[in-house]
């Protein structure tokens, strides 16, 4: 059990400090070492939210009971759930040695963690190495099993083709008009990488659409005064940007200051985490991804999952004084996921904790319920989730206080995540085949 | 509106805002020869002490007198310089005078470390915005396209910046006796100039104008950790490339950068990054020493 909470998450960091000797789990505890971002940029918008939803969701099933079926049984499978955490910050190279620190010090019974598409392109060939079943979480990289095949490594959100496919396909089912867009895009991998992706998914929906100019402020820039006046002086019907946290709540303080929403629609890839913060400041009228049906889309789909969704964001409402965006939904959905699978190998071997192998086989394949949806691990030969997504439309809600998500398309992962076999790219610049829509 | 007018409004305001930064850094290398790493840390400090102040004094009814927040901002500048100048100067750096400059850049760069958790300590890692006083002062309207008027009180702030440190060096008592102290503060000292105030009062100028630099920015953005890091990589290439030490270099330093970088992203977006330190190249090629700094005799 986790409680009291920060103490119970001091003790584990103290535990992956390394102040105390290996501690084995014992059988009637399931071990799992979390990372991520706890420090640094990453750790307001992801790293933090989604640790918060890890110890909350933590919590609920070590008390058993406070979840819908069929996660009303305590824990995993009955055994308590005990957490390591460590925190992402320091790239890549220290995170691979952190991770051996948490498989070979802590003996722990699964990784779950990686905001960080270079820590997550880094650690799954050491994870192989040390026969370690392990849980990619948050990052959106589809190089991670386009460009290798892992055994003991799973993905439990879809990649990041998603959002920009999800982010066009919506222009086209709103009708919205796109004879030109530009983009502003962090000067990183995601950056570009996004960029590609929604130009790649544009040139099949909008063929005769221009690219007015494609902007790559250095990550961390602040200042975007000079790119905002390129922006207005192209004067595209359409700004694209996958900006996240402070850069992108810098680029949206500065952009509504010197009008540019009103001039250009605004589509932002991967921008609900800002709202909390910016409440109000964000503009009515932006069109808004959340990498899944995260956040505010999920509160407003209802269906069957309406009971699961509202549990747990009630929950985060009252324990952290705000509500759940994108991060917190994917650990949930990566929780759940290993719950399941927990769960499904100790049906098949008798009811002892699964070995890595067990739960490699239980997990590959797999599909299982979440606030976000349904998931399914139907790429990379089991290992890579695909999942729905959403698009809406910001919309402050005065007498609320509060701001709201209308005009939400919902989609099928299957529209909006390549099939088994072919690599994005390929998909995108091939017109989408297999993709199915209706 | 024309390209080139637009390209010099944008070089403009980003070369204002560059040089507010970068003058503090020029100043306290000038003055005591040290290269201070840690002045992308005063910065970040002087953007969270502003938006905790300016956001004070909105919660204490700022709102019936929204304009007092410029004095805020200001005054947050202050407050830092008089806490950790003297701090750092007389705490740690006097330590250090006269000794190897690569030290003196280690010692720097490890209290710039430092800082970064003390303020991860003291404001945590969620962000902090003041926008009132961005907002404040309208628009203004620039042919078809529209700036906000804080962008050019922040021009204002960097000539007023630039006036007041270059008449103080060059037209007051005291500022000649801080170049006497450049020059040589062995002979300065022997004149009787009491050199540890002055080492003290221009670091801490320098930290105040760090300070204000981050102070005039957070009303922009978000305030959060990690802001001071590309502060301090852009600023030393102002720096450089007008000489480090000379305070016009700074403001030609802080133009050429600017305006270069408008131009990029006008009309070749993809060099935006590269452009920066092309103009550096090309300055140290010509002028090792950067634009305006003097040659100087080395001891052997």
């Amino acid at each position: 059990m986790m409680k009291p909470r920060i103490g119970g998450a001091l003790a584990a960091m103290t535990l992956a400090a390394g102040m105390a000797g290996p501690v084995a789990a014992a059988d009637d505890t399931f071990k799992i070492g979390v990372i991520t971002f706890l420090s640094g940029q990453a750790a307001e918008s992801f790293g933090v939210p989604a640790w918060n939803g890890g110890k909350l969701l933590v919590d609920m099933l070590n008390e058993g009971g406070r979840l819908p079926a069929p996660y009303d049984q305590q824990g995993f499978g009955g055994m308590n759930i005990e957490v390591v955490v460590v925190d992402e910050a320091g790239g890549a190279t220290k995170q691979v040695q952190e991770f051996r620190n948490l498989v070979q010090r802590e003996e722990v019974d699964a990784v779950v963690g990686y905001v960080s598409s270079g820590d997550c392109l880094a650690v799954p060939p050491v994870a192989d190495e040390l026969k370690a079943f392990t849980i990619l979480y948050d990052c959106g990289t589809p190089r991670v099993f386009e460009d290798g095949s892992y055994d003991y490594v799973f993905r439990t959100a879809a990649h990041a083709t998603m959002d920009n496919v999800s982010l066009a396909r919506y222009l086209k089912s709103r009708n919205f008009d796109v004879p030109s867009f530009a983009g502003l895009n962090q000067d990183y991998a995601w950056g570009q990488d996004s960029w590609a992706d929604f130009t790649g998914a544009m040139t099949q929906l909008y063929p005769d659409a221009e690219v007015k100019t494609a902007l790559f402020p250095k990550f961390g820039a602040g200042q975007y005064g000079t790119e905002i006046s390129a922006l207005l002086r192209e004067n595209p019907a359409l700004v694209h940007s996958s900006n996240w946290g402070g850069d992108l709540q810098g680029f949206l303080i500065q952009a509504t200051a010197r009008g540019l929403h009103e001039r250009a629609q605004l589509a932002l890839a991967a921008g609900d985490h800002v709202i909390p913060q910016l409440q109000d400041k964000m503009p009515d009228g932006i069109f808004l991804g959340a990498r899944g049906v995260n956040g505010l889309a999920a509160q407003a789909r209802g269906g069957e999952l309406k009971e699961l969704t509202d549990t747990m964001w009630e929950a985060y409402e009252a324990e952290y004084g705000t509500f759940p965006v994108q991060a917190p939904f994917r650990m949930w959905q990566a929780l759940f996921g290993l719950k399941t699978a927990v769960e499904k190998a100790m049906a098949e071997n008798g009811g002892t904790k699964p070995t890595s192998e067990e739960l490699a086989a239980a997990m590959k394949g797999l599909s299982w319920d979440a606030p976000s949806g349904h998931i399914e691990m139907a790429l990379a030969d089991g290992h890579q989730a695909i999942q729905p997504n959403a698009i809406g439309t910001t919309k402050w809600n005065a007498d609320a206080g509060k701001m709201e998500l209308v005009d939400v398309e919902y989609y099928d992962a299957r529209c909006v995540n390549p099939p088994e076999g072919i690599k994005s790219q390929d998909w995108l610049a091939q017109g989408f085949p297999g993709a199915q829509c209706d | 509106m024309d390209l080139v007018a637009t390209i010099l409004v944008d070089g403009l305001i980003y070369a204002g805002w560059l040089f507010i930064v970068s003058v503090g850094l020029t100043l306290v290398f000038g003055v005591l020869n040290i290269l201070n790493i840690a002045h992308g840390s005063l910065y970040a400090i002087g953007a969270y002490a502003s938006a905790s102040l300016v956001g004070a004094y909105f919660a204490a009814g700022g709102q019936a007198f929204p304009y007092g927040s410029y004095v805020a901002l200001i005054l947050a500048a202050v407050l830092v310089a008089l806490v950790l100048g003297p701090l750092l100067e007389r705490g740690l750096l006097r330590f250090f005078y006269g000794r190897d400059e690569v030290l003196n850049v280690l010692v720097t760069y490890a209290v710039f470390l430092i800082l970064e958790d003390v303020m991860k300590l003291i404001w945590g890692v969620n962000p902090y915005f003041v926008y009132e006083p961005y907002t404040l002062l309208g628009d203004v309207e620039i042919g078809p396209l529209f700036y906000v008027g804080y962008d050019f009180a922040v021009i204002a702030a960097a000539i007023v910046v630039g006036l007041a440190v270059w008449l103080t060096l060059n037209r007051t008592r005291i500022g000649k006796v801080v170049l006497a102290v450049i020059h040589d503060s062995e002979m300065s000292q022997t004149m009787g100039v009491n050199v540890q105030r002055i080492y003290l009062g221009a670091f801490m100028a320098g930290t105040f104008l760090a300070a204000l630099g981050g102070a005039l920015t957070a009303p922009m953005i978000s305030v959060t950790p990690g802001l001071g890091v590309n502060v301090i990589i852009v600023a030393f290439a102002v720096v450089i490339i007008g000489g480090l030490g000379s305070v016009p270099g700074a403001a030609i330093g802080a133009l050429l950068v600017g305006i270069s970088r408008a131009a990029s992203v006008h009309l070749l977006p993809e060099a935006e990054l590269f452009i920066i330190y092309f103009v550096m190249a090309i300055v140290l090629l010509f002028r090792p020493e950067g634009l305006f700094a003097k040659t100087q005799v080395r001891k052997i």
